[in-house]
């Protein structure tokens, strides 16, 4: 353990800032290439973890577990969020025979 | 030192291939490989309760429901759709903006203390407990209810009601 402590101790907050931003972004983009409904949901819960991620990261910085328990509390959030996302989209398919969210053109206009 | 770089590039490049894999199996699988770099960066942070949390959580059973959730939906009779080249384009010019000015604010900040853990036991169980159940005990217990509450929703959206379709 002591040499796990020492291992991060060269880091500049910085570059978790950076990580952290990078991956977001990444699920930026997978939001809006893919047209497969469940790969989008993946890319929601990559940007969920990365704020995740550096959440933990100012928490272990400032010494103060509140941040840590904060995403205890978003993880709880998130599990809730993709049972209900994975029933809409399973109810989804049931209706179109599809998960192409091109389908899913009703509520335009 | 390095292990951080070495697993924040394998955290990237995992990342890149779950956006870009063609077959949706790839990409939830991809997508573990990535949650389990997460794993790893919070054991580098010594916030041991965060890890098996994340691993047991996110690894264990979201990961699972999307994998088992894919294969209620039969996807792989028919290809992949995708989109066109065009759009392609500019989503990434878009999400490159993005990253673009979350940088350039960074470069702004001029913040670049050493992340050091003054605190050898922050992120172990028994802190986190002691914090958890002391000061922030009415969110824990509403956050049981959220998750009945999701659960009971779940069900009722799946489940087939003859009656109401």
């Amino acid at each position: 353990m002591e040499t796990i402590s020492k291992n991060i101790q060269a880091i500049p907050l910085n570059h978790y800032i950076l990580l952290c931003s990078i991956i977001f972004s990444i699920g930026v983009i997978g939001v809006l290439i893919r047209r497969n409904a469940i790969v989008i949901f993946m890319s929601v819960e990559l940007m969920l973890n990365s704020v995740n991620l550096l959440l933990t990261a100012f928490s272990v910085y400032r010494g103060d577990a509140t941040g840590q328990v904060f995403v205890f509390f978003i993880m709880a959030l998130a599990a809730a969020e993709v049972a209900i996302g994975l029933a809409i989209i399973v109810m989804i398919y049931r209706n179109t025979n599809s998960i192409d969210i091109n389908v899913l053109n009703r509520l335009k206009w | 030192m390095s292990t951080f770089y070495f697993i924040a590039f394998l955290s990237i490049f995992f990342s890149i291939l779950v956006i870009s894999a063609k077959n949706p199996v790839h990409s939830i699988l991809y997508l573990v490989l990535t949650f389990f770099t997460f794993t790893i960066h919070y054991i580098l942070m010594n916030a041991q309760f965060l890890a098996v949390v994340n691993f047991i959580v996110y690894m264990g059973a979201i990961l699972v429901l999307f994998l088992y959730t894919l294969m209620l939906i039969n996807l792989n009779k028919e290809s992949e759709p995708r989109k066109s080249g065009l759009i392609k384009l500019a989503a990434v010019v878009g999400g490159g903006c993005f990253l673009t000015t979350i940088i350039a604010a960074l470069k702004a900040f001029k913040i670049s203390q050493p992340v050091m853990l003054q605190d050898p036991n922050l992120g172990l169980v028994k802190n986190l407990g002691k914090i958890l159940f002391n000061e922030y005990l009415l969110p824990f217990e509403v956050s049981s209810i959220l998750l009945l509450s999701a659960m009971v929703g779940a069900v009722l959206l799946a489940t087939k009601d003859p009656k109401t379709t």
